[in-house]
């Protein structure tokens, strides 16, 4: 059953991202400084600014030169903090993306390293959301966070200083005022942020349903369940809304709320202000600067609180996206930094199944109590009912999964005790699905050997009679796929071509040749047994009719192998075997 | 796609609440500050009609050049998006073939150029901020000289030049908080005109509002040729056939001989290029898309079934249907012991693409969701591939039994189709023959290479089976 995901809490998230922010901070230190030079040259404008004025006092009594001099270094502090500003900007443009590369990166990392049971058992619509949407949020609210945060901070304590400098004790009445605005901010942050995990939730959802949907579009339309899949849509997207716009609503009132309170302060400062004057500790000048810094003193506390509700919503996403993140990979992953190099040599030969057990759900054992041994160059086929676990014995051998208990053994050596690489190496695969990359037709076929000369290729494409339809293709091993250019049949001639051209010590082959019609597969068959000569091979497949010429062949039911032997004595025996095999030759069965 | 519909309207939301909250409010103060300074003293404020609209170019060039860039910016999201995708989808494959570095490579690639791009629109964006700051200050500087000039004249009282240097204040705040949003703003923007796209594309097939009823289910193909939009040979050509009402038929062929197609355009997930389709004696352009969906119950190739119970899977076949015909059908489509088996049998809940049961038994879940439908054509797209063959052959057996059924079977397979009524023979794209399967063995030259490939003693021992019978 689905694991009970671990939900990140904002403070986790956060947690875990200050380190990753931490890698640029002499960036960060930088992009602080400029804040602190663009802030206090902003801040002191004004001040030259009301010099300036304080200049024009009337007719025929401006100081023109006085005048001058101001507005020169007004045009120079203002140009001066521009720069800054720009620069600031720059680098927090680089903070951002860098950081939200580095954690996509990992995310992205996470789909070649987590186990298959994870990745089997979630959908890719909600995977695909936290790499792509999820991390995109996170880049919006931080840069917000790095363009806003630093600035208002700084604005605060420079105007604290000016204040400071006016009256102490009107300084000290506003910073006893101001945690209000702290308290109302923080309130509303905490209900908006349940509210922004959930909405980035239903998109998990919505992204699902819509990549159901589109994938299964001819089923839809076919069933005109366009409705019911709309309605669907409809309801999750209705939640969403919701969600949206409870998330928004705690987010808006948070302005409005900090105003409010702002004001109400600003008004106790006048008061205060007043009863100054009248005691003589502060002059009407002095009064009108207090109250202008008071108010600019506010003004970061509004712009920090939507800073804040932003990253909430940025923690929220990056909480899903280190959810995928922390999920452990699987025991001994691949190297993703390091190429193989010289990967051990695994000895083939024999490939033994030693009493192995697995179970993809722990309380449905599947294969049970499985011995099988395969000696060097052996043809083994699989067959059986579906669900019997064929597929499975593949997963196994190839270490997709590994075994509950039990061992398979190649060449005398516990599979366990290789590394993924090396064992993999010894495998060619064809699977039922076919599969292929964007790119053209000689990337594709070249996959498990880039460095294939198109002589090769093209030898392997004659092999595997795939090189009668790449050749007539508008260019050749040139021409890019795109999703409906070929049948599936073509499909799966790539695939096969793809693993004949790597040629190989041991193959296998899963329903590789269901897709493909039987005039083709008797071509395609006997490009096979060709392949297979010399080769272990393991063959899973429905029709009989390709694995009559098995060394041995295993019947399974139930995960356990009811009868094995070679296709005349099955035959004979007259078991489940010969069954299915005269349901395929029978014409009207009984 | 996906990403269009999901990420992209999210930052048109994000954008869109921003720009209310702000674009609501800024317009307001900077046109009423220009207004109020003209009542002030209109030479100086003249300073104001010439500042706004150059602040206002600025701010729309800015806008004009990142906007498409920005666009290009979701482009490379929407190929990180596909790439995530393909790499989920084949995750075995690039695993079996060591293939994660590449992979990893790719994405890095991608990941990187993206950031690249992002950082480039992200340098002019922040450019937009201290611009916008420098020239009010600069308009603001000009304002004192010509208020100094003006004052020293008598013309104007220095109160009023506070009051003008007051407004110029205020649109500074604005104008710099307008800015420092720009960027959400300008993404937002590039989304909606992707998500606009979406729904400007025409569905390029109409059916019309009202038309005739279908009275039997025979199927006419006269003169039939389709070319896929993006090919360069037709997928089938000239095809002419006539499926009588209740016959079983069988269309055979190698992958790529049409038979795909052909059903594509009989359900009109295509409109033929030349030919006519009719449904009882009706072309199939006539029929309301209602009538048309009512006629036909297709089991497609691909077994496709979507999250949620194995009955509301089945139900999509036809919702009114009561649980006995559900277990009817699934006991036809030899799908009752696989229900049977799951813990809370019709109430089984499925995951998404029905990722929790095997090949088989999501083929035959979904041949019963189509016979849960009962149309009177029923259309199996080769759709007893993940079947075991007893299975198969049973599966055969129970839908001889729907007499009054036109039944359609799409397979490569001869032990498939070679008991129908008529076999139509499919080879590149062109029909190649039709008839019952001996005429065809004695006839066809394709169909019997198809046949002897998939039963290699059959020539030797045919008189034997001829006996056994």
């Amino acid at each position: 059953m689905k694991k009970q995901d671990k939900k990140m809490t904002s403070w986790q998230a956060m947690k875990q991202l200050l380190p990753i922010i931490g890698r640029y901070r002499l960036l960060l230190f930088i992009s602080i400084i400029l804040a602190a030079v663009s802030v206090i040259f902003q801040l002191y404008v004004p001040i030259i600014f009301g010099r300036a004025i304080d200049q024009i006092v009337g007719p025929g009594k401006v100081d023109f030169p006085a005048i001058g001099q101001d507005l020169v270094q007004i045009l120079i502090l203002v140009i001066v903090s521009a720069a800054a500003t720009w620069l600031m900007g720059l680098i927090n443009n680089k903070l951002t993306y860098r950081t939200v590369q580095d954690i996509r990166e990992k995310a992205i990392r996470q789909l070649q390293l987590l186990p298959l049971s994870y990745l089997d058992q979630h959908s890719s619509g909600d995977i695909v959301s936290r790499i792509i949407a999820d991390t995109d949020q996170l880049s919006d609210g931080l840069l917000l966070g790095f363009s806003q945060l630093f600035s208002g901070l700084i604005t605060i304590v420079a105007t604290l200083a000016f204040m400071l400098s006016q009256s102490v004790e009107i300084t000290l009445l506003v910073l006893v005022l101001t945690p209000l605005s702290f308290i109302v901010a923080r309130f509303i942050a905490s209900r908006s942020y349940q509210m922004f995990r959930k909405q980035s939730q239903t998109r998990g959802e919505q992204t699902s349903l819509i990549e159901e949907m589109v994938s299964g579009v001819n089923v839809v339309k076919a069933f005109g369940y366009e409705k019911t899949a709309s309605s669907r849509f409809a309801e999750i997207n209705h939640r969403l809304q919701e969600y949206s716009q409870q998330a928004t609503f705690y987010s808006s009132l948070t302005n409005p709320a900090t105003r409010f309170i702002n004001s109400l302060i600003y008004a106790l400062v006048a008061l205060a202000g007043a009863f100054a004057i009248m005691g003589g500790r502060l002059t009407v000048g002095g009064l009108s600067v207090l109250l202008n810094y008071s108010n600019q003193y506010m003004k970061p506390f509004n712009d920090i609180s939507s800073v804040i509700t932003e990253l909430q919503n940025a923690a929220a996403c990056a909480g899903r996206v280190f959810e995928l993140i922390n999920e452990e990979p699987e025991a001994d992953p691949v190297d993703l930094n390091k190429a193989d190099g010289d990967l051990p040599e695994v000895k083939t030969g024999s490939v033994v199944f030693d009493h192995v057990n697995f179970s993809y759900q722990a309380d449905k054992p599947l294969i049970r109590d499985f011995n099988l041994t395969a000696k060097p160059g052996m043809r083994v086929a699989l067959v059986g009912p579906t669900g019997c676990g064929k597929t499975t014995t593949i997963n196994l051998l190839m270490r997709f999964y590994d075994v509950d208990s039990g061992g398979i053994y190649l060449g005398g050596r516990n599979i366990k005790d290789m590394s993924r690489h090396a064992l993999r190496k010894k495998f060619g695969m064809v699977l039922q699905d076919t599969w292929l990359e964007e790119g053209t037709v000689r990337d594709n076929l070249a996959y498990g050997k880039e460095d294939a000369t198109d002589e090769e290729i093209i030898a392997a494409a004659k092999a595997a009679h795939s090189w009668g339809f790449i050749r007539r293709l508008p260019q050749g091993l040139d021409t890019p796929l795109s999703a409906d250019s070929l049948s599936a049949g073509q499909k799966q001639l790539l695939c096969i071509t793809r693993v004949m051209l790597l040629d190989p010590p041991m193959l296998i082959l899963d329903e590789a040749t269901s897709s493909i019609d039987t005039r083709t597969e008797m071509l395609i068959q006997a490009a096979f047994d060709k392949l297979m000569q010399g080769r272990t091979s393991f063959v899973v497949a429905h029709r009989l009719s390709t694995v009559v010429n098995a060394d041995l062949i295993l019947v399974m039911k139930d995960g356990q192998i009811i009868e094995r032997g070679k296709h005349a004595d099955l035959l004979a025996r007259g078991g489940f075997y010969s069954q299915l095999y005269r349901s395929q030759f029978a014409k009207f069965p009984s | 796609m996906i990403t269009r519909l999901t990420s992209d309207i999210n930052q048109v939301q994000t954008g869109f609440n921003m720009a209310l909250r702000l674009l609501l409010r800024s317009p307001f103060i900077v046109f009423g500050s220009m207004i109020a300074a003209f009542t002030v003293n209109v030479k100086a404020a003249l300073i104001f009609a010439v500042a706004i609209p150059l602040l206002a170019l600025v701010v729309f060039g800015i806008m004009l050049v990142s906007i498409p860039l920005y666009r290009k910016v979701q482009k490379r999201l929407d190929e990180i998006t596909r790439l995530s995708n393909e790499n989920l989808a084949g995750v075995r494959v690039i695993r079996a073939f060591r293939k994660e570095r590449a992979a990893v490579a790719k994405f890095d690639e991608k990941v990187s150029a993206m950031t690249k791009l992002n950082e480039f629109v992200g340098r002019l964006s922040a450019a937009m901020n201290p611009v916008t700051y420098v020239m009010i200050n600069i308009a603001a500087i000009v304002l004192i000289q010509v208020g100094a000039v003006q004052v020293n004249t008598g013309a104007m009282a220095q109160g009023q030049v506070v009051a003008l240097y007051n407004y110029l204040a205020q649109m500074i705040v604005e104008l710099i908080k307008l800015a420092s949003l720009i960027i959400t703003i300008n993404r937002a923007w590039a989304c909606g005109d992707r998500v606009g796209q979406v729904l400007a594309t025409e569905n390029d097939l109409t059916y019309p509002k009202a038309g005739p009823k279908v009275t039997n289910s025979q199927v006419d193909f006269k003169n039939v040729s389709f070319t896929y939009p993006a090919a360069s040979a037709p997928a089938v050509s000239n095809l002419t056939f006539t499926i009588k009402p209740a016959a079983t038929v069988g269309i055979i062929g190698g992958t790529g001989s049409g038979k795909s197609t052909l059903l594509k355009l009989l359900t009109r997930f295509y409109d033929c290029g030349e030919g006519e389709i009719k449904l009882g004696g009706v072309s199939i352009k006539e029929l309301t898309q209602e009538e048309l969906l009512d006629q036909y119950a297709l089991v497609p190739q691909k077994a496709q079934l979507f999250a949620g119970s194995i009955r509301d899977n089945l139900l999509m076949g036809r919702l009114e249907a009561s649980d006995e015909e559900l277990w009817q059908a699934l006991s036809l489509a030899q799908a009752k012991d696989v229900v049977l088996a799951k813990p809370g049998q019709l109430d089984f809940q499925l995951e998404q693409e029905g990722r929790n049961l095997s090949g088989g038994q999501k083929q035959r879940l979904t041949i019963a969701r189509a016979l849960v439908k009962q149309a009177p054509l029923l259309i199996l797209d080769d759709s007893d591939s993940a079947l075991d063959l007893a299975t198969g052959a049973r599966l055969r057996q129970a839908l001889a039994s729907l007499k009054d059924v036109t039944k359609i079977l799409v397979s490569q397979r001869a032990s498939s189709i070679m008991q129908a009524d008529q076999i139509l023979v499919l080879d590149d794209g062109k029909l190649v023959a039709s008839g019952k399967h001996e005429e065809l063995l004695a006839n066809c030259q394709v169909y019997q290479e198809i046949y002897y490939s998939q039963f290699p003693k059959e020539k030797e021992v045919k008189e034997d089976k001829e006996g056994s019978r």
